[in-house]
């Protein structure tokens, strides 16, 4: 395993039929993701707007449809950069039907490959959410600076 | 909730590769080492660990050294911190995302 992707999980307490309406229409994606609205083709290859007040519009591509189970899109990982080869990760979502409601998963891939990107984010200071095994480097290679 | 940014492309890329994460493992476990050092501890040759350690350099996870006739190399942990708070932002985006989700459909108006 090597730091390519980023997994995410949340239970919520709704059918999964609402869940992915949610997930997918144009209407909620620009409040839950976006906060300045969206525009989405759904279906395969379809076109994706998503508008940030403050950052402005970025553009990907629908790239699996399979209500309500499966739903995946490609984004710019630098949004300044825009929808070019080498500036893309792909995002996929997983709706699981649980006892609670839908068990919802989002799984962020492709950063090893992107070619583009902007100088390291420096704002987050919490291990938490990190990959095993980089948190395990990172622990190794801190011991090492910490040698006298 | 805003888009984010990416880690470093250089950075991940070259932690990307088995054999080079073991190479930078193996620096930050004993300290430093040299091409050869550490081709005796891996299952590849001196000139791969060479290849391996020049990607490495470049996105600046290892420090090189001359010490003699030697070139000296050792892990910098700041550079794998960076990308692991690259990475850990970049899920807390998501997990805040997820969570306004979780509130509209669970909204019962």
């Amino acid at each position: 395993m090597t730091p390519d992707s980023i997994e995410r999980e949340i239970t919520i307490g709704a059918p999964r039929e609402r869940v992915w309406s949610l997930l997918t229409s144009a209407e909620h994606l620009g409040s839950w993701f976006g906060d300045a609205g969206a525009e989405i083709d759904l279906r395969p290859g379809g076109r994706l707007e998503l508008r940030w007040e403050k950052y402005g519009t970025v553009r990907g591509e629908v790239d699996v449809v399979e209500p309500p189970e499966r739903f995946a899109f490609r984004w710019p990982a630098d949004h300044e950069a825009g929808f070019v080869e080498g500036n893309l990760t792909r995002v996929e979502f997983t709706l699981a039907a649980a006892a609670e409601g839908t068990v919802l998963t989002v799984v962020e891939s492709g950063f090893a490959a992107l070619r583009y990107g902007d100088p390291i984010v420096r704002h987050a200071d919490h291990v938490q959410g990190w990959g095993k095994e980089l948190g395990e480097l990172r622990e190794l290679a801190e011991g090492v600076a910490a040698r006298p | 909730m805003t888009p984010t940014s990416a880690p470093d492309p250089g950075v991940l890329t070259a932690l990307a590769d088995p054999t080079r994460w073991e190479v930078l493992r193996l620096l930050a476990t004993t300290g430093d080492g040299t091409a050869t050092t550490l081709a005796a501890q891996l299952p590849v040759s001196r000139p791969a660990v060479i290849k391996h350690l020049t990607v490495l350099d470049r996105a600046g996870l290892v420090q090189r050294r001359r010490a003699g006739r030697e070139v000296r190399y050792a892990a910098r942990p700041a550079r794998v911190a960076e990308a692991g708070q690259a990475l850990t932002a970049l899920a807390h985006a998501w997990d805040a995302r997820l969570s306004a989700l979780k509130r509209l459909a669970e909204d019962p108006n």
